[in-house]
């Protein structure tokens, strides 16, 4: 009694504000620049100073990511399944943090972020099944004219450079997720810019995969101008495939028309920007598109004989 | 007939004679008639170029003329493209079934004058006959053949009902597998309801030209197949042109780089099956006589011509003396020469230019220290070859190790272990094919498992088939050309 009495008392409790930092190799470093941007709602209001990662943090994720290639292609597609389920397990109980996040990054109802944040629960869970069964859609055998074994296999294309969706409706979230998993779930490693004015859902994101038994380095989350970030990717030699989804610069640095002639130095797998973002509805069903972007099919011969 | 034979060839190896062969030349006459002067073929008729450059075809067997032909000007291309533009209308409002028919006709028109395409890729391209004759032709009529059965059942290939085709598709393809990459070029996008404009290589244009012959014999609505030829000017012309829907390149790395980067911020799909530099893995348990077949077929095919060819051997280390004896006497048996006389394995080299390429880099091969052999062989005086030629010694860091010679050319690594057989045969930017010689399926599920290539190659090697994925990973070029996976390069999906 005379507790909770001298607590009544009490001034109200200060919140333990978190402080938001990048996601790379399984850790959760500062920006090597050592500076921060101010982040804020969709009325200007401040949300929290982001890490305002540069070229060279964007170098260290690939980094990371190229080493968490060999282990997480190799794991069976079952295990990664388990692992994708995983997050969906841990999102759902972080769903209202991730909801406020979406509400003030979008600027829309906290009803209608609870959606967009249980249908990006839902859609780990669609992708967690998909792990063991893209190999059956996207190979099989080929009925050669000869005596020989002929199978075609899907495997993962590498390291994929995923500038985030940073308009349409459930960008925010919805659309990171939507952009995500899929590249992961078929063996890929990620490195992804985040959306440079709603970062807070993507950082977040690194703290439930971190928990997942999702290994580190499999997945990347950088934070900064897209500008520095997304060329990074786009020219870096040892990534193997590019989504440009929130490619928005109408020219320049970071324009998706820049951004693709850069990755076309090595010949990376491109996912080009919708025509109209703006216009994009990320709950709409993602398909297998996404899915199949980042694969590379293996056919391997062998004769048949005594 | 026996007197007017030259004296009979002999081969002479490590052992002693081992056969003896009179010429079996094929008839340069079958290749039917090649007209003195070509232009394109546009909307269904057999056109004059708007320029008046034009470029010569010569057969590099022999370096005589075979024709002239149009070198196409922007102007061409975008007659070439407004005419498949407007043919695209009814040619993909047709039902699948009867663009199957289409296509099968041509199959079959393929099949039944398959002599003469074959005497003329022969003589335009330098490979031998033997080759036109039993692995080009029958692959290029069974390509056809394959994507017709397509046409009408493309609801169930996996990319939802009824998938759109894109339009009008650019096709550029080079010298190596004229009328095949032809082939797998205009089978799928037929199939699937575009039409196309294609350029073929400058060196070998005369096949493409028949080709389009047998458009017109089959009835093919105008428009629906247009050949644009000229050189790499046109081939630009043709992939940036505005109204180009889709781009399918075959060639070389920097080329493919340029054409990606031309058309970065458009809608256009684009396909790209460009160079390799492919290991061919030799463990200590594979049959060596196999093998050696294996290694010979891998890099001694088309005249080392095979953007998949096996141009690296990696070798085990205790072999390494037996397998280069063995692959050695083998190679002294290669018979070099008139690409038209059914005997020869090894034909003419395309062009002087290509000839330059493979020259220029055996010698950095030499002067970077690796050891170079070739059998002693005579070579015809006049025309473009080149010595099947070995080199071992050799490094990592040789540019003969790095780079695409694209010749008769093989350079020998050794290794110890399965993994350092992964490791190297990894260590190229390139990646669409790879070879694996052992007894042991479980090596080879392993190893095919951890090499970086489109296509692997167990205890066989340049294996080809109509139903079968082919493309490649990293700086080789990305989408597939051949089986279910191949229509995906040609539909909106």
């Amino acid at each position: 009694m005379s507790d909770i009495a001298s607590r009544l008392d009490a001034p109200a409790r200060i919140q333990v504000s978190k402080t938001y930092k990048l996601y790379v190799g399984g850790k959760f470093p500062r920006s090597e620049s050592g500076r921060v941007y101010e982040v804020t709602d969709s009325k200007g209001q401040w949300l929290a100073n982001a890490p305002l990662g540069t070229r060279k943090d964007a170098r260290d994720a690939v980094v990371a990511a190229r080493a968490a290639v060999k282990g997480w292609s190799g794991t069976t597609a079952y295990n990664r399944g388990q692992v994708l389920y995983r997050v969906a397990e841990m999102l759902q109980g972080r769903r209202e943090q991730f909801a406020a996040e979406v509400a003030t990054a979008e600027g829309i109802s906290g009803k209608k972020a609870a959606a967009l944040v249980d249908a990006a629960i839902d859609r780990w869970v669609w992708y967690a099944g998909w792990t063991d069964k893209v190999a059956q859609i996207a190979g099989g055998a080929n009925p050669v004219a000869g005596p020989y074994f002929n199978l075609s296999t899907p495997e993962p294309s590498g390291v994929v450079g995923v500038v985030a969706p940073q308009s349409g409706y459930g960008f925010s979230f919805l659309g990171l997720v939507s952009a995500i998993a899929p590249v992961i779930a078929t063996g890929n490693t990620v490195v992804v810019a985040a959306a440079a004015d709603a970062p807070l859902p993507a950082l977040s994101l690194g703290e439930v995969l971190a928990t997942s038994d999702l290994p580190g380095g499999v997945v990347n989350v950088i934070s900064g101008r897209t500008a520095d970030i997304a060329p990074t990717l786009a020219s870096h030699q040892d990534v193997n495939g590019l989504d440009l989804s929130g490619a928005i610069a109408a020219e320049g640095p970071g324009s998706a028309t820049e951004l693709e002639a850069a990755a076309a130095d090595t010949l990376k797998r491109v996912i080009r920007p919708a025509l109209d973002q703006a216009a994009l509805d990320w709950t709409n069903a993602p398909g297998t598109e996404r899915l199949l972007s980042f694969l590379e099919t293996k056919t391997v011969w062998h004769p048949m004989g005594i | 007939m026996a007197k007017n034979n030259k004296k009979a060839e002999e081969t002479v190896t490590p052992k002693g004679r081992l056969f003896e062969y009179a010429p079996a030349p094929e008839s340069p006459a079958a290749a039917g008639d090649i007209a003195t002067s070509y232009g394109h073929f546009i909307g269904g008729e057999f056109v004059d170029s708007s320029g008046s450059e034009a470029l010569k075809t010569v057969n590099p067997a022999t370096e005589q003329v075979l024709a002239e032909f149009a070198q196409g000007t922007d102007e061409d291309v975008d007659r070439a493209v407004a005419a498949a533009r407007k043919a695209f209308t009814d040619w993909s409002a047709l039902p699948g079934s009867e663009r199957a028919k289409y296509l099968f006709r041509i199959a079959r028109i393929i099949q039944e004058r398959s002599r003469e395409l074959a005497v003329l890729e022969s003589i335009d391209n330098g490979k031998p006959i033997r080759e036109t004759r039993d692995v080009d032709l029958p692959l290029v009529a069974a390509h056809f053949f394959y994507y017709a059965g397509w046409a009408d059942k493309l609801d169930y290939a996996g990319y939802g009902a009824n998938p759109k085709p894109l339009g009008v598709a650019g096709q550029v393809i080079p010298w190596n597998f004229p009328l095949l990459m032809l082939a797998w070029k205009i089978a799928p996008a037929l199939a699937t309801g575009n039409t196309v404009v294609l350029k073929p290589a400058e060196t070998t244009p005369l096949t493409a030209l028949r080709f389009a012959e047998i458009c017109r014999q089959a009835g093919l609505p105008k428009g629906v197949v247009n050949i644009v030829t000229g050189d790499g000017r046109t081939g630009a012309a043709l992939t940036a042109h505005p109204d180009v829907n889709k781009v399918a390149f075959t060639g070389s790395t920097p080329v493919g780089r340029a054409i990606a980067k031309q058309i970065a911020g458009t809608r256009k799909k684009l396909s790209l099956e460009l160079g390799g530099k492919a290991a061919n893995i030799v463990f200590d348990d594979a049959p060596i006589d196999q093998a050696v077949e294996g290694i010979v077929n891998g890099i001694f095919f088309n005249q080392g011509h095979v953007c998949c060819a096996g141009s690296r051997l990696l070798v085990q280390e205790s072999i390494q003396d037996e397998l280069l004896d063995a692959l050695k006497r083998r190679m002294a048996t290669l018979r070099v020469g008139d690409p038209l006389d059914k005997n020869t394995d090894i034909g003419a080299i395309n062009s002087a230019a290509q000839l330059a390429r493979i020259t220029e880099l055996s010698l950095a091969g030499e002067a970077e220290g690796a050891e170079r052999w070739s059998p002693a062989c005579e070579l015809p005086s006049a025309g473009y070859w080149f010595r099947p030629t070995l080199f071992t010694g050799v490094s990592q860091a040789h540019r003969i190790a790095r780079e695409e010679i694209f010749g008769p050319v093989l350079s020998v690594l050794t290794f110890r272990t399965p993994t350092e057989a992964v490791e190297k045969a990894n260590n190229t930017p390139f990646g669409l094919s790879a070879g694996i010689w052992t007894e042991k399926g479980s090596r080879i599920l392993w190893m095919a498992n951890q090499l970086k290539a489109g296509v692997v190659w167990a205890n066989t090697f340049n294996k080809f088939d109509p139903t079968s994925p082919f493309g490649g990973y990293k700086e080789s070029g990305y989408g597939r050309e051949g089986g279910r996976h191949g229509l995906e390069a040609y539909l909106d999906v």
